[in-house]
Parts: C-alpha cells; structure tokens; sequence
C-alpha cells in the first residue's frame, strides 16, 4: 500500500471522506511526515510546495476576487509511531476572495510524534476565510501537537477558525492564536477539546481588535476527565473606537481533572467594549436531573451534555 | 388503588421548614391539581417526588406502587415510570429538538409530540435546545417530551406559566393525551381554567394540604379565603 493509501486509509477510519483527493473540483494538499504526497489547486487557488528535512512548507495564494464553491482539503498526518512534522504555512487572500478551508490532521498510532503548524494568514480587505482543523489522534498518547498561527484581518476581511479534538487521547497540545482584526472586521476563534487520562490541553487565542468597528469572538468547550489538565488563555483587546469583543469559555472538569480559565480583557479606547464569560465546573445539575428524569442513566446523560458542549 | 402515597412528609431547608406532615395520594390515571401562593413549597414537592439530589423528606414516606420510593434515585424513579416538566425546563448547548425528544426512544416520531404541544414540527425539529428559543417555547418542547416518553405518573410544574393566553388549550390538550394514556398527572398550576379540569385539586399552605376535593371546590375555597399571610390559623382548615 502507498503512502497515500495509508493516509487516506487513515482519514477514511476517522470518518473523512476518501473521494475527496479524487475530486477534481476540490483543490488539496496531503502531506505524511515531511512527504508531500498529493495536491492539486483550482482556478483561482495557486499553491507552491517545498519539502524540508523536517516537514513541509506551502505558500497558498487565493487570486483577487476568487470565490471557491468547494472547501479546500489539507491532511497532514504523521503514521508512524514516531516521527516530527512541521508545517510552514503562508496564506494570503486577496481581495474580495473567499475560501473554506478543512485541515485533517491525522496521527494513529502516534507514541512520540510531534506535529508543529506555524501559519501566517493575511486575509484582504473584504475577503472571508474559514478554517476548520480536525484532529484525529489514535489512543496512546504520544503526540504533541503545537498549532501557532498568526492572523491578520484587512478592512472588512472575516476570519472563521474552529478546532475541533474530541477523538482519541489529546496528548499535549498548545494552541497559540493571535489574530490582529482591522477595520470593520470580523475574528471568531471556536476551539472544541476533549481531553482524557493525562492528556495537557493550553488554549491561548489573542484578538486584539485594532480597527475601527471590528469584532471578534473567542469560544472554547472542553471537557476533560481522569487525570487531564487544560488551561485557556482568551485575551482580547478592544483599541478602537466601536470594537466590540466577547470571550466565552466552558469547561467541564470530571474525575481529578485540572481545569483553568484566564480570560483577559484590555481596552484603550472609550468607545470599545469588550465583555467576558467563564464557567468551569462539573455537569450542570439541572441538565443532569432534566435528561435522568427522560431515562437516561447518570453516565449516559452526562455523554449526551458533553458531547452537546463540543459539538 | 393508589399509584402515589405521599404520608405524613416533613422536610426543611436550612432554618425553613417547608413541610410539616404532608400526606397526598393520586390514583392511577387521576389528574391532580396543586394549587398555593408563592413559595408555599408547590416545587419543592415536585423535586421530593422526583427524587433530585438532596431532597430527601426528613419523616415520612413517599410510596409508588406500594413500595417506599423516598430512597431511591432520581433515575431509578425513572425507570419505574416518574418523570416531571420542570416550572424553568434547562438549556442545553448543542442538542437538537429532535436529538432531545428522541433521548430515551429513538422509534418516536417527535413531530407528533410537538404538535400536540402546538408547535409546527418543520420549525422546530432542527432547532437548538439552547438559549435562542424563547420561555413558552422551552416549555411547550419539555410538555412534549414528557409526553413522547410515555410516563406513569408526571408531574408538571405550571405548565401553563409563560405561554400565551391564546395558547391555553395547548396545555389543556397535552393533559387530555396524558389521561387518555392513562397517566397520572400531578398538575402545578396557578390558573383556574387549568386547574377545573382536573379530577380533583389540593391546596398547600403552611406545609399541608389544607383543602382538597373537587377542583370547583378547591379553586373557590383557594380564592375566597381570607388569609393573605398564612400564619396557620385559617389554614388548620381541613
Ligand atoms: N435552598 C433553599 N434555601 C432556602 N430556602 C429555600 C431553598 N429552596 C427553597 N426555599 C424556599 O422554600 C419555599 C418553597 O419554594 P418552592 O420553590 O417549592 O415554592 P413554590 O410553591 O413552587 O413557589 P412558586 O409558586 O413561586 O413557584 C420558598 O419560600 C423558597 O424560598
Ligand atoms: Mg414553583
């Protein structure tokens, strides 16, 4: 089997759809290890690749005016057992271009990998990107994941990000946003985690909302249980005049897990507004007596309000 | 037949004692209204009935089927068929109106239940059980999935609180299916066009039932009282 079977074989037990590479209507970029195993770019897309000893880099151009019908698929995974991947990204949308893009990340069988996503984005005036990362980790752990992505919003540009782990053990993971929104633009940063055993989650997102009636949104649910630990970091900056920004972070904490809420609210000018919200607890009751009172068992209907949370 | 006997409860939360002797019965298929003021404890029978966390009668026994209930679990009280409409029904984040209907029996069909609550299913099935539908809106989604889930003995908890004058009928018509199921219905309410229809009322007041009978009766003798601030001496009426 080929490498690229492997990962779509992969992809496929994760839930992904395997057709997707086959499709000629859908640019993609799949890359194992430091391999770039496949890609292709449609009209209005340009997507230079290079591979390096470590991972991989690619530059993606989305063309002046371009709007993309199909999202564009990228699936990074590392299938060994050990192994680093680094990724390089540089993104740039130019004006009045809009773009879906769904980054699979898939690691089996990781026992001691690493995968690093360092990205630069710079979404154009009046262009629109959403970017969906789903992770798929095996059961064992070993991963360590460091997505660090650095966002830059034009005059009414709109940026949509949403992280999704709720499959197998989290290992450690780091998120690092900074999202820096412009005029009239929009920053939503969701982050859905669900961590177990030792799993280590950090959440740090930063949007600093510097243009003139911009606005910008950090959520985060996470669950976590057994011996797990999460600490969210939401920093937001409202320095302009109408700015609006809001964190609203919920995590959910069993077992002897650790949870953490740090939200950060700074405002420099008068005229920006800038609210937070944090709730870290156990299930709520009344949803717990609610859905028991609808026959369900107490585990079962704990399942059922945390996998609403992070759905 | 009894299918619920309430005898002699006491219960008290910090330095309030709420009952002091509360003795109930309904009988399978019966519909009974519960009528007080505020804060005379109308909820906090429901939660002891229901079995949540922490409400456990400080004397007395609450008996479903013949058998001491008051020990058991608020799921076990499920499973032997108790289930309650809650006066402010919970938020849930990222459950659907279908997902939330079909919970315990996923062979319903939850557009019925809905209509029989007076929503248009088309509507509201894809609707999020969150903080986006409105007060009467909740409510009317909870009346319907106590109803799907086909219980023995249901309490509601003013059902009626929050949906529009207009509307009433619903409510009206989601008790009719219970009793045409023939469930029993332990029916919270403040209204006397609700309460008549049941087949027999209670008022509480000052920890005891102090009327009960025919809900015609028990509405009248609710309003005319005299006592606005229960402090037991009109209320040792029984
Ligand atoms: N945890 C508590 N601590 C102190 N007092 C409480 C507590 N729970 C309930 N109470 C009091 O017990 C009384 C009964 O409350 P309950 O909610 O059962 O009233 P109710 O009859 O349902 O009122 P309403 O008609 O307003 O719904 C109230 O006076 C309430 O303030
Ligand atoms: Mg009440």
């Amino acid at each position: 089997m080929s490498e690229l079977d492997e990962l779509l074989k992969s992809f496929g037990e994760a839930g992904g759809d395997q057709s997707i590479l086959a499709n000629t209507a859908f640019a993609h970029l799949a890359a194992s290890g430091h391999k770039i195993l496949s890609r292709r770019a449609v009209k209005g897309i340009e997507l230079d690749t290079v591979e390096s000893d470590k991972g991989i880099s690619a530059t993606v151009r989305l063309l002046k005016g371009t709007r993309l019908l199909n999202p564009v698929h990228l699936c990074f995974g590392v299938l060994h057992r050990s192994g680093i991947q680094e990724i390089n990204m540089r993104v740039n949308f130019e004006k009045d271009s809009q773009a879906s893009f769904i980054a699979h990340c898939i690691f089996p069988k990781a026992e001691k990998v690493k995968h690093i996503m360092d990205a630069v984005i710079h979404i154009g005036e009046n262009a629109t990107m959403r970017y969906s990362e789903i992770h798929y980790h095996g059961i064992y752990g070993g991963i360590e994941v460091y997505p660090k992505a650095r966002i830059i919003i034009g005059k009414n540009g709109r940026y949509f990000t949403d992280f999704l782990l709720i499959n197998g053990l989290v290992g450690k993971l780091m998120i690092d946003y900074g999202v820096e929104v412009g005029e009239n633009g929009v920053a939503e940063l969701i982050a859905r985690v669900f961590g177990h055993a030792t799993d280590n989650i950090l959440i740090k997102d930063k949007v600093a909302l510097n243009g003139v009636n911009s606005k910008g949104l950090i959520k985060t649910r996470v669950a976590i249980e057994n011996n797990a630990q999460a600490q969210v970091i939401g920093v937001t900056e409202g320095n302009a005049r109408g700015a609006r920004g809001h964190v609203d972070c919920m995590e959910i904490v069993k077992d002897n897990a650790i949870a953490k809420a740090i939200p950060l609210v700074k405002v420099s000018n008068s005229l920006a507004k800038v609210t937070h919200e944090a709730a870290i607890g156990s299930v709520d009751k009344k949803q717990l007596d609610t859905l028991m009172a609808h026959g369900l068992a107490p585990e079962e209907a704990v399942d059922v309000i945390v996998r609403g949370i992070l759905k | 037949m009894v299918l619920l006997e309430i005898k002699s409860i006491s219960y008290r939360v910090k330095e309030k004692e709420i009952f002091s002797g509360l003795s109930l019965s309904v009988e399978p298929g019966e519909v009974h209204a519960i009528l007080g003021k505020n804060g005379t404890g109308k909820s906090t029978l429901a939660y002891l009935v229901m079995g949540c966390e922490g409400y456990i009668p400080t004397t007395g026994e609450i008996l479903f089927d013949g058998k001491a209930i008051n020990h058991l679990l608020l799921h076990e009280r499920a499973k032997l068929g108790i289930t309650m409409a809650w006066q402010e029904p919970v938020r849930f984040e990222g459950i659907s109106v279908r997902e939330y209907l079909t919970l315990k029996n996923k062979e319903i069909d939850p557009s019925k239940y809905l209509e029989m609550a007076g929503l248009y299913p088309g509507l509201y099935l894809n609707r999020m059980m969150d903080n986006t539908l409105s007060g009467g809106e909740r409510k009317r989604i909870e009346l319907a999935s106590v109803v799907a889930l086909d219980p023995r003995l249901v309490i509601l908890d003013e059902p009626d609180s929050g949906i529009d004058m207009l509307s009433i009928r619903d409510i009206l018509n989601v008790i009719t299916v219970f009793k045409e199921n023939g469930a029993s219905v332990i029916l919270i309410t403040h209204r006397e066009e609700i309460a008549i229809i049941a087949d027999k009322a209670s008022e509480i007041c000052n920890g005891k039932i102090i009327c009960s009978g025919a809900p015609v009766k028990v509405t009248q003798y609710y309003k005319t009282r005299k006592c606005e601030v229960c402090a037991g001496e009109e209320c040792t009426f029984v």
